[in-house]
């Protein structure tokens, strides 16, 4: 293995350790997101202010929701994976031509 | 940076257009209704967010006719932000948060041009999602795709003046990009919403207190994977890297 595949491995398995630890941590969490935490600020600090705007389309609920997260993470992927694909084949190939 | 004269009228355009939407609405804050005052911010959030956009479609622009194989990388750049903005990560607080992604991009092709990616990354969330919103999209396009990645940009560069190797230099910029993106969010927030008691300092520690803490850890995985995707890129994509600048300075 070559020292960038080690620190790569590394580095990712320190990512998901940063991203487990809370849910092993905080038991009494939904985990919710942060966005809904500072609407109940904001519904706090001016109990009168009302959301003078919706947005345009709202998912029914959170399965649809995921679907669309879901979709946004799977195209993004998709096309990172491609572009990084293509580069690892033109160097595998270039090496070959030159040999 | 060298622009042809059409390109510097529509800069200034976009500078002018800036200074009248903000200005205007700041002069008429005063007779804003009570429920209506966001609106105010939403607008003179969005007019900032003009010139920016402006230099970034030109950036884009000169960088897809000047360097024309870089084109993948920047797809891949932008890509890269699609994904992380799709990831909400648990964080200690008990929120949930994502990361921007739009650091990687400002180190590689400036802070301008990522103001055009992370506008089209919220765009997506606002429209389809119900995430962020249409009316906010300046505000969030100020805060994700503008302050974020000029703060990458701006550390990026210190690191590498101070001699500090490329890879730590990568992660304190994804890092310190991410996490400052959510303080302009807290702030431009607390401005919004300034508490009756305590006024704006007061709601900025409540803002800050969700949006701040919730992403240190997230900030920390940002400049982690944007370090992987540099290596990454470092080891197979060189000639892009060398013709961005990012190789041998």
């Amino acid at each position: 293995m070559t020292k960038n595949a080690k620190i790569v491995i590394a580095l990712l398995f320190l990512v998901v350790v940063i991203a487990v630890t809370p849910l092993l941590l905080i038991h009494d969490s939904e985990f919710g997101g942060a966005d809904g935490a500072a609407e109940e600020i904001i519904t706090a600090i001016n109990p009168n202010y009302v959301a003078w705007a919706d947005p345009i389309l709202e998912p029914p609920g959170g399965e649809t929701e995921s679907l669309l997260f879901c979709l946004q993470a799977g195209l993004g992927a998709s096309v990172f994976g491609f572009g990084f694909g293509y580069l690892v084949a033109r160097k595998k190939y270039k090496k070959k031509d030159d040999n | 940076m060298t622009r042809t004269k059409t390109e510097r009228r529509i800069f200034t355009l976009g500078v002018i257009l800036s200074f009248v939407f903000g200005t205007a609405t700041i002069s008429n804050a005063m007779h804003i209704m009570e429920g209506y005052l966001p609106l105010n911010y939403c607008i003179i959030w969005g007019a900032i967010c003009i010139p920016f956009l402006v230099a970034g479609f030109f950036s884009i622009k000169k960088t897809i006719s000047k360097h024309r194989k870089t084109l993948l990388i920047l797809v891949m750049v932008g890509a890269y932000a699609f994904v992380l903005s799709a990831l909400k990560i648990p964080s200690v607080t008990g929120s949930s948060s994502h990361p921007t992604g739009t650091g990687l991009g400002a180190i590689l092709f400036g802070p301008s041009a990522m103001a055009i990616i992370g506008i089209i990354v919220l765009l997506f969330q606002a429209i389809l999602l119900a995430h962020g919103g249409l009316t906010t999209l300046g505000a969030n396009t100020f805060s994700m795709a503008i302050a974020g990645p000029f703060v990458s940009y701006a550390v990026y560069k210190i690191c590498r003046k101070m001699n500090v190797s490329k890879s730590v230099g990568v992660f304190f910029a994804a890092c310190l990009g991410d996490l400052f993106t959510y303080c302009v969010t807290a702030v431009q927030l607390a401005m919004a919403h300034p508490s009756e008691v305590g006024g704006f300092t007061a709601s900025l520690i409540e803002f800050l207190g969700i949006f701040a803490i919730t992403q240190i850890p997230l900030a920390i995985i940002e400049g982690l994977v944007a370090v992987v995707v540099m290596l990454g890129l470092e080891s197979y994509a060189k000639p892009e890297l060398t013709e961005l600048g990012y190789m041998g300075v």
